[in-house]
């Protein structure tokens, strides 16, 4: 086929649509739009220092975050007039280095986090689908499974459970994750409705699809904005919520940093230490704002309808 | 409407029952009971002894069946540890929480309702861009850190405020603060966004166009529209922080019903445990079930949905 007959039917197919050619990919358009929204850069800023931080631990800190030393016991940070270099944070009731602990906590919240969304996504993202591809009685059931699901008071059942199972960081995912589905099936049901009776969607059916290929390469690939954008919210809730059950003991346990438990054990020496519960929380707030900028700026960036 | 009431009852009811199993099965399929109730040192007979004594060597139907037909007539058994009724535990720790619930709730709707109006009437304001950045901020933290570190400003360094405990109206400040603080950001924004959809509506332009004084326009026919869905969020957020109340209320060793729920847990006290979550499910189920009424009463449109 020669050149001219190709780019002639381009022009033709281009005729066709009455709106200029897209100059840029998706991920150009992408970039550049996330490029000038100030929360998204910010929120993503404030993550990846935060990950590269807390991955590459070992790289920031000498100090092993479990290494206990009595004679060194709260060590005020470097802020303070008896601070010193060696443990610029200061140290805990145990004499541990605090920058340590923080940056090895860092992990924990990451990886709770992002394990109860993966679980949570899956759960609520199949119910919704579900319930938004069927309709009719499908949706009915799960629409009730959502009501049950929220009329349950969240701490109060994860604290029941993890009492009852045993506490451990794997309990307190799977409790998170068994928990915080919700969001993700209402967005997912309600923007997969919207889809369902899409013309490409009754094309697809028409040439034979199977309702699984339908689900997997026509609904799917179209809700996947919204639910990544549900999927940092629900992440900065995981993290909150670890942090409250292990603050009140029945979350991640001890000697494992976690920021919520490094609080819980600095109580009841904030009154002379305010420190040791200050630079945690100050951790914590900077993580989750990190994670809540980004969210609401990925909302704002994939909108459809702000794309001209 | 009557069909819609009833529908919505009926369904609201159902909900209720599907809670109950959960929260009774959520706490007997998990380990041996009355091992655990009898302690390390009891003797197999001892064990049975105590099984017998709390039903529990009955199936597990029969013991759901018992414990439903009590729990209609608040009847929720005794409790294991306390030796008192679970009716009477509860209902002496109920109104502590429900006050601190009020507190925040009310706490929060004054804070952010007119902060989120002036906002939407000052769209694109340095104002308007503040009042979203502390709501991002407010999002991210947390209650219990919240809650001491407002122990240690006000109660430890200024000496305004009690450190913990519930026995005068200025214990209550610092903790419904804390408790408050988490809806302010929800209930902020939906004011900003109602208020913003309001504001371009006709009917403010007619209202202006008729020259009516702008302070008149914003807030007797902008504000009393725009508020019409913060009443649906205030009622569910009501029903959050009386979950959450469990945080704040071990923060501040506050005697309420969250303080129980947390001692009951770490005893393993199930019958206390199981008549808080059934109490809290229903109290919620109730709060959506009157917005939902509320709502259809001020929006016919959705009756018909």
């Amino acid at each position: 086929m020669s050149t001219t007959s190709a780019s002639g039917a381009a022009a033709t197919a281009a005729a066709g649509f009455d709106s200029v050619p897209v100059r840029r990919s998706p991920l150009a358009r992408f970039t550049k739009r996330a490029a000038r929204h100030p929360g998204f850069m910010a929120g993503a800023f404030i993550l990846a220092v935060i990950l590269v931080m807390s991955i590459g631990a070992p790289l920031f800190t000498t100090h092993d975050p479990y290494a206990q030393d009595i004679s060194k016991r709260l060590i005020p940070p470097i802020w303070h007039a008896k601070g010193t270099w060696e443990h610029w944070l200061g140290t805990d009731k145990l004499g541990r280095d605090y920058f340590a602990r923080l940056l090895y906590g860092g992990r924990i919240s990451l990886m709770i986090g992002a394990a109860t969304v993966l679980l949570s996504g899956a759960i609520g993202t199949a119910l919704g689908v579900a319930a938004g591809f069927f309709g009719g009685r499908v949706d009915m059931v799960i629409g009730y499974i959502i009501n049950v699901r929220l009329a349950l008071p969240v701490v109060l059942v994860a604290l029941a459970v993890a009492a009852l199972v045993g506490t451990s960081l794997n309990t307190v995912i799977v409790v998170l994750g068994l928990l915080l589905w919700d969001r993700f099936a209402v967005v997912a049901r309600s923007t997969t409705q919207q889809i369902a009776h899409a013309d490409f969607v009754a094309a697809a059916r028409a040439i034979g699809c199977s309702t699984r290929l339908i689900v997997f390469s026509e609904v799917l690939p179209n809700i996947i904005n919204p639910l990544i954008v549900v999927a940092t919210l629900e992440m900065a809730h995981a993290i909150l919520l670890e942090a409250a059950l292990s603050f009140l003991g029945l979350g991640v346990q001890p000697p494992l940093p976690s920021w919520g438990l490094m609080i819980s054990e600095g109580k009841q020496y904030m009154f002379f230490s305010p420190w040791v519960i200050t630079i945690p929380g100050v951790a914590l707030v900077a993580l989750v704002l990190g994670i809540n900028l980004l969210g609401d700026g990925l909302r704002d960036v994939t909108a459809p309808d702000n794309r001209s | 409407m009557l069909a819609f009431l009833l529908r919505r009852l009926a369904v609201a009811l159902s909900v209720v029952l599907t809670v109950s199993v959960i929260a009774f099965l959520l706490l007997h399929l998990s380990g041996d009971l009355a091992t655990d109730l009898a302690g390390p040192e009891a003797s197999p007979e001892q064990v049975a002894q105590v099984r017998a004594e709390y039903g529990l060597d009955q199936p597990l139907a029969v013991q759901y069946g018992h414990w439903l037909a009590g729990a209609v007539r608040f009847d929720f058994g005794q409790s294991f540890y306390f030796r008192e009724s679970v009716a009477s535990l509860v209902g002496d720790r109920i109104p502590i929480t429900l006050k601190l619930g009020a507190i925040a709730l009310g706490l929060a709707l004054l804070f952010a309702i007119p902060l989120g109006a002036l906002a939407a009437v000052k769209r694109g304001s340095w104002f308007d861009r503040a009042t979203l950045a502390f709501c991002a901020l407010g999002q991210a933290v947390p209650t219990f850190w919240l809650g001491l570190t407002l122990i240690i400003i006000f109660s430890v360094n200024l000496r305004w405020l009690p450190v913990s405990g519930n026995a005068t109206w200025s214990h209550y400040v610092l903790p419904s603060v804390a408790l408050g603080w988490y809806a302010i950001p929800a209930v902020m924004r939906l004011t900003r966004n109602g208020m913003l959809d309001v504001m371009a509506s006709d009917y403010i332009r007619t209202a202006r166009a008729k020259g009516l004084r702008p302070k008149t326009v914003i807030f007797k026919h902008a504000l009393r529209n725009a508020v019409v869905p913060v009443v649906a969020l205030a009622a569910v957020q009501f029903g959050f922080m009386l979950g959450g109340s469990i945080v704040v209320e071990a923060v501040f060793s506050m005697q309420g019903l969250g303080q129980l729920a947390w001692e009951a847990i770490g005893r393993k006290d199930f019958p206390v445990v199981q008549a808080i979550v059934m109490l809290l499910a229903t109290i919620y189920i109730l709060l959506t079930f009157l917005a939902d009424i509320l709502n259809a009463w001020l929006d016919p449109r959705i009756r018909v949905a």
